[in-house]
Parts: C-alpha cells; sequence; structure tokens
C-alpha cells in the first residue's frame, strides 16, 4: 500500500499544531517557523488574497526527481509512499535542492559536515504503525493519512459534494507526475505560490530521454571515429609511398 | 623588447602568486567554517560562482583538447600538430582545476569517492561524475609521452604510443559526453529557470559552443605563451583554427535562435529585464562581434585581431555558462545571488594556479618542441635502403601507424 497525505485547506485553521509536532517528534533546533529549513520540516503561512493556511512539506513524488537526480543514490521512495534520504551515501553536491520541483531539500549550511534536511513523512513512526506526526497532532483535521488511491477518491467526493467550495483541483494528482501528498483549496493553487507549470509527465523521465542514449552514442562514434581514422590514416600512407616512389623514380 | 617582455612577465607572475596566496586564505576559511559562513550560498541558491564558473567554464575551455587530438590523431589533419601538446595540457590542467573547484564546492569533500561504489545510472551527475574522472585519466595518458620523453622512458612511451588511438576514441567520446551532460544537468529543471536559456536541447547547445570555446582558448593560450617564450606566432595555423571557430560559433547562434523560436521565447529578449540585458551580453558579445570580425581577412590574418576576437568569444562564454547557472534562476527580488569574496577568491585563485601550472609544464617540458618521432627514422632508413618487398611494405606500415598516433 502506498501512503499518501491529504491536506484540505479550506479546514486548516492555522494553529501550527503541526509544525510544533514535526519539531518534537524530529527533534529540531530553534528557527524560523515561517519557512522550511534545515531546522524545519513543515511550516504553515497564511498566503494569498483571500488568505489562506498552507502548508508547505515534502510532497513525497510518486516518482521523485531527487532520487533520480542524486548520483549515489541517497535518496530511495519507500514501498510504503516515503521519500527518505541516506546522509551515509551523500557527498553534498546539492543537485537534489536544484532539481526539486517543491524546492523542498534544504542544507546545513552553517555545519562542517552537512546534510540535507527534509520531510521524511515520519517513515520510522508509519513503519510502527503510527500516524505522521503532523496528522496525528492536527486538530481541526486538515491533514488525514492513508492509501493515496483512497485518499485521490475521498478529494473528488469532497469537491463533488461541496460544490462551489473548492476549486475543482487535486493538486498532487498529476503534477510532476504524481504526489503522495494532496491538497485541496478553495483558492486557484497558482495564487496560493503552489508552482501550477509543472509538466503532468514525471520529471525523472526528461533526463532519462537523453541518458538513455548514451551506450548508442558510444558504439555509433566509436564506431565512426576508428572508421575516420582507417580511412585517413590509409591515405596518408599511400600518399607517402607515392612520394617516395617518385622519389626512387627520380634517383633512376 | 625582450627586457620589456621580462618584466612584464614578472608582473604577471607576481600577480598570479598574489591570487593564489588570497585564494588560499579562501580556501582554508571555507573549511574552517564551512559554506553558509564563507559563500553566499543558500537554500534559495544552492549553486553558485563555483558551479557557475569552475565547474561549466572550466570543462568547456578544456573542450580544444579533444577537437584537436581528433583533428590530429583521427583525421590525420598534420598542420594542427604544433598545437596538440599546449592544448591537451590546458584541457589536463582545466580537469584538474575543475576537480579542485569541486572539492571546495561539495559540502562533503571527503566523500567524493562514494560515487565509485553508490551507483545511481539515472542521474546526469552521475554521468558528470564518470566523465571527470575517465577523461582526466584520458588527459593523463595522452599527456603522459611529453613527461616519459623527458625522462626517456622508452618502455612506457611504447606502450603509449601503441595505445594512442584507440585512447583518443575514448577521449573524445568522454569529452562530448561530459561536454553535453553538463547542459543535461539543468534539463531536470523545467518550471524555474528563464526560458531564455531553459531547453531540452541544452546538451546539444553545451557540446556545440564549448568546441567554439576550446577553440577560441587554444589561440589565447598559444598568444599568451608564444610571448611569455619568445615564440613566433603561428597566424596561419591559428586564422585556419579561428575560420573553424567562426563555422561553429555560426552554428551555435543558429540553433540557439531556432531553438528561442520554437520555445516561443524570443518575445522575453525583448522585454526590458535584467535578464534580456544579460541575454544580449552573451549574443552580441560572444558570437555576433567575433563572428563579424574573424569574418574579415585582414582582422584574422593579424595576432591581434586573432586574439581580441577569441577573448570576445571566451567572454561570451563566460556570460553563457553564467547566465544558464546563475542569471536563468534568479527571481528578483526573493531570489538573488552575489557571489562572496571568498568564492571569487577561490575562483581567481584557481585560475592563477591552472596559469602558473601551464608556464611550468612549458619551462620544464618540451611541450611546444618538435615532438620527438621515432617513425621519421624507420622512414628515412626505408628510403635509404630502397628494397620495397611487400612485407617490409607491411612492417613500415604499423611502424608508422603507431608513431603516427
Amino acid at each position: 500500500m502506498s501512503n499518501a497525505m491529504l491536506i484540505d485547506i479550506t479546514r486548516c485553521v492555522g494553529c501550527g499544531e503541526c509544525t510544533r509536532a514535526c519539531i518534537a517528534a524530529n527533534d529540531l533546533p530553534e528557527g524560523d517557523d515561517t519557512q522550511l529549513s534545515c531546522a524545519r520540516y513543515t511550516v504553515v503561512n497564511e498566503v494569498g488574497n483571500p488568505q489562506a493556511s498552507v502548508r508547505q512539506l515534502c510532497m513525497h513524488c510518486v516518482e521523485p526527481t531527487c532520487v533520480s537526480a542524486c548520483l549515489v543514490g541517497a535518496f530511495r521512495k519507500t514501498a510504503t509512499g516515503a521519500v527518505v534520504y541516506d546522509e551515509e551515501k551523500c557527498i553534498g553536491c546539492r543537485y537534489c535542492m536544484q532539481a526539486c520541483p517543491f524546492s523542498v531539500p534544504k542544507y546545513e549550511w552553517s555545519s562542517l559536515a552537512p546534510r540535507i534536511k527534509k520531510c521524511s513523512f515520519c517513515h520510522s513512526r508509519v513503519s510502527q504503525g503510527k500516524l505522521p506526526a503532523c496528522v496525528e497532532a492536527c486538530p481541526a483535521g486538515a491533514s488525514v493519512f492513508g492509501d493515496r488511491n483512497e485518499l485521490i477518491r475521498e478529494a473528488h467526493h469532497r469537491i463533488n459534494e461541496n460544490p462551489g467550495e473548492y476549486v475543482d483541483h487535486v493538486y498532487g494528482e498529476h503534477e510532476a507526475g504524481g504526489t503522495s501528498v494532496l491538497f485541496l483549496s478553495a483558492v486557484p493553487f497558482g495564487l496560493l505560490g503552489f508552482p501550477d507549470n509543472l509538466p503532468t509527465e514525471p520529471i525523472p523521465r526528461l533526463s532519462w530521454k537523453i541518458l538513455k542514449e548514451i551506450p548508442k552514442y558510444a558504439v555509433v562514434s566509436s564506431l565512426l571515429l576508428f572508421g575516420i581514422h582507417w580511412i585517413t590514416a590509409r591515405r596518408a600512407y599511400v600518399e607517402k609511398i607515392e612520394h617516395r616512389d617518385s622519389e626512387t623514380e627520380e634517383l633512376r | 623588447m625582450k627586457q620589456a617582455w621580462k618584466r612584464r612577465y614578472s608582473f604577471w607572475s607576481l600577480t598570479a602568486a598574489v591570487l593564489i596566496v588570497i585564494g588560499l586564505v579562501g580556501v582554508i576559511q571555507r573549511y574552517a567554517f564551512g559554506l553558509g559562513e564563507t559563500t553566499n550560498l543558500s537554500d534559495r541558491f544552492p549553486w553558485g560562482l563555483w558551479i557557475g564558473f569552475d565547474i561549466l567554464v572550466g570543462v568547456g575551455l578544456a573542450a580544444g583538447g579533444f577537437t584537436i587530438a581528433a583533428a590530429v590523431h583521427i583525421f590525420n589533419i598534420e598542420r594542427f600538430r604544433p598545437i596538440l601538446k599546449p592544448t591537451i595540457l590546458t584541457a589536463f590542467l582545466g580537469y584538474l582545476l575543475v576537480i579542485a573547484g569541486l572539492l571546495v564546492d561539495l559540502g562533503k569533500p571527503w566523500a567524493i569517492w562514494h560515487a565509485l561504489i553508490y551507483w545511481n545510472t539515472s542521474s546526469v551527475m552521475f554521468e558528470v561524475a564518470w566523465c571527470v574522472m575517465l577523461y582526466t585519466v584520458v588527459l593523463a595518458l595522452e599527456f603522459s609521452p611529453v613527461v616519459l620523453e623527458r625522462f626517456n622512458l622508452q618502455a612506457p612511451l611504447r606502450v603509449i604510443r601503441a595505445i594512442t588511438i584507440p585512447v583518443v576514441v575514448t577521449g573524445v567520446i568522454l569529452s562530448t559526453l561530459h561536454q553535453s551532460s553538463l547542459g543535461s544537468l539543468f534539463i531536470i529543471i523545467p518550471g524555474r529557470m528563464h526560458p531564455l536559456w531553459y531547453s531540452t536541447i541544452l546538451p546539444f547547445l553545451f557540446l556545440i559552443s564549448s568546441i567554439a570555446a576550446g577553440l577560441a582558448m587554444t589561440i589565447v593560450e598559444s598568444q599568451l605563451s608564444a610571448k611569455a617564450f619568445g615564440r613566433k606566432i603561428e597566424v596561419p595555423l591559428l586564422a585556419d583554427l579561428a575560420r573553424v571557430v567562426v563555422v561553429v560559433l555560426a552554428t551555435f547562434l543558429a540553433v540557439r535562435v531556432q531553438d528561442l523560436i520554437n520555445r516561443d521565447a524570443l518575445r522575453f529578449a525583448l522585454e526590458p529585464t535584467y535578464q534580456s540585458g544579460l541575454f544580449w551580453v552573451e549574443i552580441v558579445l560572444g558570437t555576433f562581434v567575433p563572428i563579424a570580425l574573424l569574418l574579415i581577412p585582414r582582422f584574422r590574418h593579424t595576432a591581434n585581431g586573432l586574439f581580441n576576437a577569441s577573448v570576445l568569444v571566451l567572454l561570451g562564454f563566460v556570460a553563457n555558462r553564467l547566465n544558464t547557472a546563475i542569471t536563468s534562476m534568479e527571481q528578483w527580488p526573493d531570489r538573488t545571488y552575489m557571489p562572496s569574496w571568498q568564492e571569487v577568491a577561490i575562483t581567481l585563485g584557481l585560475a592563477a594556479v591552472g596559469f602558473a601550472l601551464f608556464s611550468a609544464g612549458v619551462r620544464y617540458l618540451n611541450v611546444f618542441g618538435p615532438q620527438e618521432d621515432p617513425g621519421a627514422r624507420q622512414r628515412q632508413e626505408v628510403l635509404s635502403q630502397g628494397s620495397r618487398t611487400t612485407s617490409r611494405r607491411t612492417d613500415t606500415v604499423c611502424a608508422e601507424a603507431s608513431s603516427h598516433i
């Protein structure tokens, strides 16, 4: 079963209990509660006009860009839906930070052995059968956790049952090939700062289209280069022989 | 005249020494206090000057290495042989400096070897890492005859000469892959890059522009070292290179503009923005002007003309890479970046190390002298003997093939 989280922005009261629960569960240090950082894996902000309380956290993409981008494979999408990071493998190139379409991975800039920091979907809690800390703490029922397919059905059900209350869009159903964090909103997502220009094709496929051609390129170009060398070397040799023959001709 | 050059040369040595010392201070601070303290990199701007210049520009300027190696060894264009060794040296030093730059930029440089054991073949960065490693080895092999000749080590020389063609072919493949993969790195960022730079054909654009820049670098470097070491500048040879530069640059310009039209992005160049300004700097300074100048024969056939046009090509190339890596990601006022003094100092310091190593190489190794050519002796023998049995001919072919490589 692949898990997901459905966040209903219309139900969120912006109390920040999710942020505090996350800090406690992950033992995070002091930090700015308004933006994601190496000290905050989820934050809630009042954004847009009309205002809405919007949570930010790792979207746990179905086909994550960070997983494909990391050269040492430090990111992994688990069977339960979480995108987790292995700090032992990481070399600190920060390509995941560039690659993430949601700008989620954050870096321990002030550390001498810096690591990437981001939400792990409470992977260890969930594997013990518990809920993610933020979902458990939410007093308004704005964040719920469950099977991704069921939550998508639930999201469309809410849209259909409450005409006019939501924009007809489940954010994360198709964005970047689909994510395991899904949002419902009354305001168009672009106005709330959600990236609204993402392809529905999983982003890793953009680079795979090029990477998969490399073996072919290597074979064809080496044949071509050896072939050209064969021809030009032969031509140079023949020229030399002819030159030499004409010289000996003259000597005679 | 000679005195003046000597004075100038020592002026540049002093400048390099000062830059290296300041750069070292930057390096010490970076390792002592971390990236956050010493750079203006941040969560909003995780890649800055070091990736934009030390890596993207550094690798691009080394592209002369595979181009000239292919011209001489694969296409047998003997005319270019005199500039082969200095160009390979430039490329080799360029790659060493790229690795040095990486060690500064990586958050955990001591873990760089992880790339050897943890493989993720769906990562462009994985391709980049392996190309850096393998092509550096290839460049070392390609340059090794110069060092082996210096110490007269005949046995390894024979081995290197025997495998030259496979080594050069491998080098051309790795280098073209590497140049293009640096463009592929950005393909995964469709949302955040400015449309004047984001394109799915970035790998192809990076490859073409690196060839022009690599050859322009060869022209500049030949002239600088000719002046520094009191050698004659080979204007006709460099003018030939400049003609190739014109063709490659024009191709680049055509593909670049066509791509902008296809993506309906040319309109962004006409908007009065900071980005469009830097786009025009890149296009006008780096392509239009040098193409126009180099098309004028009187200009192309003078040392100064060649030099100035090539410097413009290089500046345009630097602008293109910095624009791709930095300008295209900037969004005023939320997301902006200016390098810290340590970032600038380390970049300049690395460049100065490059110049210093190059001149040391020229001074202590036979980089510009005529290549020792054991095949020539054999050919001489064949000529004087005058015997031409078929088997003898076959022997000569082998000897010539192996020596020529």
